[in-house]
């Protein structure tokens, strides 16, 4: 995308600050799928944006620690497990310091550190990370789907079913768009430097 | 240099984010709210709040007053078609395989309306007339307003929201209350005998 550093690192405010009023904060917690599927990645979307506002001094300083991604991809998919939680699902609705960190949180650690290390990620990386997200995406899409037993307290049943059969239509198109990035494609074999 | 600087970051984050786990789980114990609740109150018993309660034949029960005897709790609410009307059934069971302890003054059951502006005296005494109530040692019976509902649904942990159909969809299970008034566990509601052996046993089993 050719957006200007500066205007995304807006882009990315405004884009957190929207999450955080509260009807659209209520509305997108309705369902355990769009708390799951379109909150948490639109939060997380925003710090990928607000990244840009830190994208030389910070950046530059912190790129040593971080070759090929590999800090920040696994930074990330540790604060996207604890996100994944059936039981921090539920504390966000009910706990306010708990929504308080989610909004914090999964901008700052996950969202921004996938887009300082994304880049710098080589071929090999980024295929170890994006095999666990469809991974994930079966795993708990199949484990929703089944569960005779609510796994949120503050969602129905049905709802989380919902939620697994999405997931498992995510980690299809996944799979089916790298598919088709690797025989059409064009494929970095290497990162940023 | 960066290859080991990027080591000891990694390092550094999955220690971090490994305690961050085992925080939000109580130690890779509980991934689920429902779980969290019921290691919380096994851990850390609770004292019920003092609050007078309707039951079904209008009097008023005060809640510090059962004291002295094991206490079966469970959250219902009248017009329940699902399981919550297996759960009255259940409970009209224990009364049977309770009754020495019942008789002895030594349990009681007491279901809990989470819905009271429906549930007046009369639907509560209806709901246990069609559970199959034995007669003795269980209070049906309802929050007098929506602070104590409130209180109650606080201690105990219990979440109602809507199913959509008009009803409620809630964490039903079966609350365990010792002679000192504490909130000492919380078993399925489908497994009555384990409530059960808490009476029998004197305490924890």
């Amino acid at each position: 995308m050719i957006v200007p550093a500066r205007w995304k690192a807006w882009l990315g405010r405004a884009l957190w600050l929207a999450l955080a009023v509260p009807p659209l904060q209520r509305a997108l917690e309705a369902t355990m799928t769009l708390q799951m599927l379109v909150q948490i990645p639109l939060l997380a979307l925003a710090g990928w944006w607000m990244a840009a506002s830190l994208a030389h001094r910070p950046a530059t300083a912190l790129a040593a620690w971080n070759r090929s991604g590999i800090s920040g991809l696994l930074l990330a998919s540790l604060a996207a497990m604890l996100w994944m939680l059936p039981r921090t699902l539920d504390a966000a609705l009910e706990v306010p310091w708990v929504a308080l960190a989610k909004f914090l949180g999964v901008p700052w650690l996950i969202g921004m550190p996938l887009a300082l290390s994304w880049p710098r990620a080589g071929f090999v990386v980024r295929g170890v990370f994006l095999l666990e997200v469809v991974a994930t995406a079966f795993r708990l899409g199949w484990l929703y789907t089944v569960s005779p037993v609510r796994l949120c307290s503050n969602y129905l049943l049905g709802d989380q079913q919902q939620l697994g059969k999405t997931m498992l239509a995510l980690g299809v198109a996944i799979c089916v768009l790298l598919a088709w990035r690797l025989m059409w494609g064009h494929v970095a074999i290497h990162g940023e430097r | 240099m960066s290859a080991l600087k990027t080591l000891l970051a990694s390092l550094l984050i999955l220690a971090a984010g490994i305690a961050a786990l085992a925080a939000a789980t109580d130690g890779f114990r509980a991934f689920t709210s429902e779980t969290a609740r019921r290691i919380a109150v096994r851990e850390h018993p609770r004292r019920l709040p003092s609050l007078s309660l309707q039951a079904a034949d209008g009097r008023i029960v005060e809640l510090g007053g059962l004291r002295g005897r094991w206490l079966l709790v469970d959250f219902i609410y009248t017009r329940c078609i699902t399981y919550c009307s297996v759960q009255g059934s259940e409970f009209a069971q224990l009364q049977d395989r309770l009754a020495r302890p019942i008789a002895a003054g030594r349990a009681l059951l007491l279901s809990i309306s989470f819905d009271p502006a429906h549930d007046a005296p009369a639907q509560l005494a209806a709901y246990q007339h069609r559970s199959g109530d034995r007669g003795a040692g269980w209070i049906a019976a309802r929050p007098l307003n929506a602070a104590d509902l409130e209180a109650l649904k606080q201690v105990f942990g219990v979440t109602a929201i809507p199913d959509g159909l008009g009803g409620y969809v809630h964490n039903a299970a079966i609350a365990v209350v010792d002679p000192r008034g504490r909130l000492v566990a919380i078993t399925d509601w489908s497994a009555p005998d384990e409530a059960a052996r808490y009476v029998f046993q004197g305490a924890r089993p």
